[in-house]
């Protein structure tokens, strides 16, 4: 296979969109790699590592944005990578980010997933762009995937401000062809503290001055989107104009093979000089966006009259056949997907003696995100409610507090570890200091990777992205640590009746108790093993070495 | 788009499916065509349907093939080919699972790589395009087994196609 690692040296690759921006970062100079997994963006990370950039997962996406903003601000280039739901765990430093600016460059990647492939939403995070004020840039091919974060890097060098490179899951995962380009970029200097407490510490007084700032930036970057090459516009017959980005474009150029299109790569600012000079030369023009009608929205209210898809293509992902319905403005109802075989557990999953002591219970599942929301499918249909990243703990808690007892006493937070770490922790905080009268149960299924995502390292794995030995966080020590007085470590398939039993007498209790059921995935244990392996050798023989080269009186 | 060939590929989670799709893809490509290959991965990874499609040809656009519109649908496992006909053309060309015996196989992991055989029949991809992709996609010690499954699988197109 073609895949970024193996074409390091040659100029074509076969690439998917996330291969590309990995190997567009390592072209632009950038120190540092950090995210959080989440499909269909965890490959860039992954790719970026095995290349030989420097690459580590963060606990959450926020403290990730959080790192790579230091780094920025020590004139380092960063490259930050989560899935559309992380941008909302991001989205505290992102806006004050937007008024800090960088001094380095800052990529955030926001990898949406339309459709819902594999998620809990499909927000349309062009919003964000709008929101925060940060410039973003929207590839429709791995080609521009490798393009647009090279210009990203580019461009948030260059006006010091954080970049969101907004892709989505057609563009991460199709593999197309990729030329490599020199970058414009000049090396990037050696990182050095210079101290500028007016741009970065955002206290009110220093705030105000910097939103004008961000503002003023905003409209010299339009300025610059207005001509910039990333929008590009196909001529052909003046009749029908098509205004679309990403994906659409694709879907655009097949479905309407003659027509005349403005394809937008700077998603925000939008350059509206140039939508306008495009809607006036052409009769009838249409904005074909997958998701939300933001452009539409934009473009209208800019007193531009442009037409817009119907409401129902704001569902799902776009595709030749919906925009050739778009276009012939058919609203007729569309075929039913085909019938597929959903996802299910894997047959050996540790899982499985867990959700049918679930089940028999009859317990209320507080779930949350991971393969674990299997769960919610035949045989067992144990979960009955999944939100987000971490909510388990506090929905859980909330639906305790109000139920009648006999009720509130079946209700059993779910949550896996990777997601524990990434934002469980603040809710086991919650139970400790607003405890619900019958206390709770907390079920953390820690089977040793970040498995849904394609089993990613996680710092209670206490392995690093690249599987190399770190410090570990316990999760039963910080369940202890937070004050939690019935903390348990068990391995449910080696005594399934052991496992029921404690959580049968856990819920009649009224106390607060963490469950560690500790086992690991089916799919990832060999190469846990080998890790371990590889690590333990790698210890001894520093141990060895450090002893001859102390030279002490043994030698 | 007359000159761009679709293909669909189907089964289910880890039977290959992504796999085949990408030697086919990255034969194309080492042939020196435009080609783009889409897929789905992620939740349906675990035991669901998954399906992979690769276009290829002088340039490509969408990354996914519209339905109705694929020349060729390969399928792995049996469940999974009267949900995915609507994806063929008429006239297109179907490799059910059952079209290459699981007995003359070598190894019935193998599968996905014996259809890519009988799909081989109707491409005109240079044989070294072929061994070079299946190569650079699996691991060394299963090369020798992969080749022989290919072969197979070419074998029975042209069989059928006598037929």
């Amino acid at each position: 296979m073609q895949t970024a690692t193996a074409m390091k040296a040659s100029e074509r690759g076969l690439w998917s969109g996330d291969e590309a921006v990995a190997r567009a970062a390592l072209d632009a100079g950038v120190a540092l790699g950090t995210g959080y997994p989440g499909t269909p963006s965890t490959e860039i990370l992954e790719a970026f590592g095995a290349l030989g950039g420097k690459a580590q997962w963060a606990p959450n996406e926020k403290v990730a944005l959080e790192v790579g903003l230091g780094a920025a601000f020590a004139g380092a280039r960063v490259l930050v990578t989560m899935k559309h739901v992380g941008v909302n765990v991001a989205a505290d430093p992102l806006f004050t980010a937007a008024y800090t600016g960088v001094d380095g460059a800052l990529v955030l990647v926001s990898a949406d997933d339309p459709g819902m492939a594999s998620s809990q939403n499909e927000q349309d995070n062009r919003r964000y762009a709008v929101a925060a004020g940060i410039p973003m840039l929207e590839p429709s091919s791995s080609q521009e995937a490798y393009d647009f974060a090279l210009a990203a890097f580019e461009l948030s060098a260059r006006f010091r401000i954080p970049v969101i490179l907004r892709m989505t899951t057609r563009v991460c995962h199709s593999k197309s062809v990729v030329r490599r380009r020199p970058s414009a970029l000049p090396p990037a200097p050696a990182p050095h503290f210079v101290r500028d407490v007016r741009r970065r510490v955002m206290v009110p007084a220093f705030a105000r001055p910097a939103h004008h700032r961000l503002r003023q930036k905003l409209a010299e970057i339009q300025e610059w989107a207005e001509s910039a090459p990333l929008n590009v516009q196909v001529s052909g017959d003046p009749k029908l104009g098509i205004i679309t980005s990403g994906i659409s474009y694709q879907h655009v150029r097949e479905a309407a093979p003659g027509a005349s299109v403005l394809k937008l790569g700077t998603v925000f600012p939008l350059p509206l000089g140039l939508v306008r000079s495009f809607a006036a030369g052409v009769d009838r023009c249409v904005v074909v966006e997958e998701g939300d009608p933001v452009f539409a929205d934009a473009i209208r209210s800019a007193g531009i009259p442009v037409e817009s898809k119907a409401e129902m293509f704001r569902f799902g992902e776009l595709s030749v056949e919906r925009v050739r319905r778009i276009l012939a403005r058919d609203e007729s109802p569309e075929p039913p997907p085909a019938k597929a075989k959903p996802p299910e557990l894997c047959e050996a999953c540790p899982y499985h003696p867990v959700y049918g002591a679930l089940k028999r219970m009859d317990c209320i599942v507080a779930g949350d995100i991971g393969c674990y929301t299997l769960g919610v499918m035949e045989p067992y249909q144990a979960m009955d409610t999944c939100v987000a990243m971490g909510a388990s703990i506090g929905v859980g808690l909330g639906l305790r507090h109000v139920l009648p007892e006999a009720e509130a006493r079946r209700v059993v937070s779910v949550i896996g570890d990777s997601t524990f770490i990434h934002s469980g922790v603040n809710g086991l905080m919650e139970m400790v200091y607003n405890p619900p009268p019958t206390g709770h149960v907390l079920l953390v299924l820690d089977n040793g990777t970040t498995a849904m995502t394609g089993q990613q390292e996680h710092p209670g794995t206490g392995r690093k992205l690249d599987h190399s030995a770190t410090g570990l966080v316990s999760i039963e020590g910080l369940a202890r640590a937070a004050g939690v007085e019935h903390v348990y470590v068990v391995d449910p398939v080696k005594d399934p009746a052991g496992f029921a039993k404690l959580l049968g007498e856990r819920l009649a209790a009224n106390d607060l108790t963490v469950i560690v059921a500790r086992r690991p995935c089916v799919l990832a244990a060999a190469d846990i093993r080998h890790h371990e392996k590889v690590n333990a050798e790698k210890a001894a023989q520093a141990a060895s070495s450090a002893c001859s080269a102390c030279g002490g009186d043994d030698a | 788009m007359p000159e761009v060939v679709n293909v669909v590929f189907a089964g289910l989670g880890g039977q290959g499916v992504i796999k085949a799709s990408d030697i086919l893809a990255d034969a194309v490509f080492r042939a020196g065509l435009d080609v783009k290959k889409a897929e789905i991965h992620g939740m349906s990874q675990r035991g669901g349907s998954v399906t992979s499609d690769v276009r290829f040809g002088p340039e490509v656009f969408s990354p996914m093939v519209p339905a109705g519109e694929a020349d060729f649908l390969v399928v792995l496992a049996p469940s999974q080919v009267e949900n995915n006909l609507h994806v063929l053309r008429k006239g297109g060309v179907l490799f059910p699972p059952d079209l290459v015996p699981e007995t003359s196989l070598p190894n019935r992991r193998s599968l996905n790589v014996a259809l890519l055989g009988a799909l081989s029949h109707h491409l005109a991809i240079a044989e070294e395009h072929w061994r070079a992709a299946i190569a650079a996609a699996l691991p060394e010690r299963l090369h020798e087994l992969n080749f022989k499954s290919f072969e197979v699988g070419r074998a029975a197109a042209r069989a059928r196609a006598a037929a």
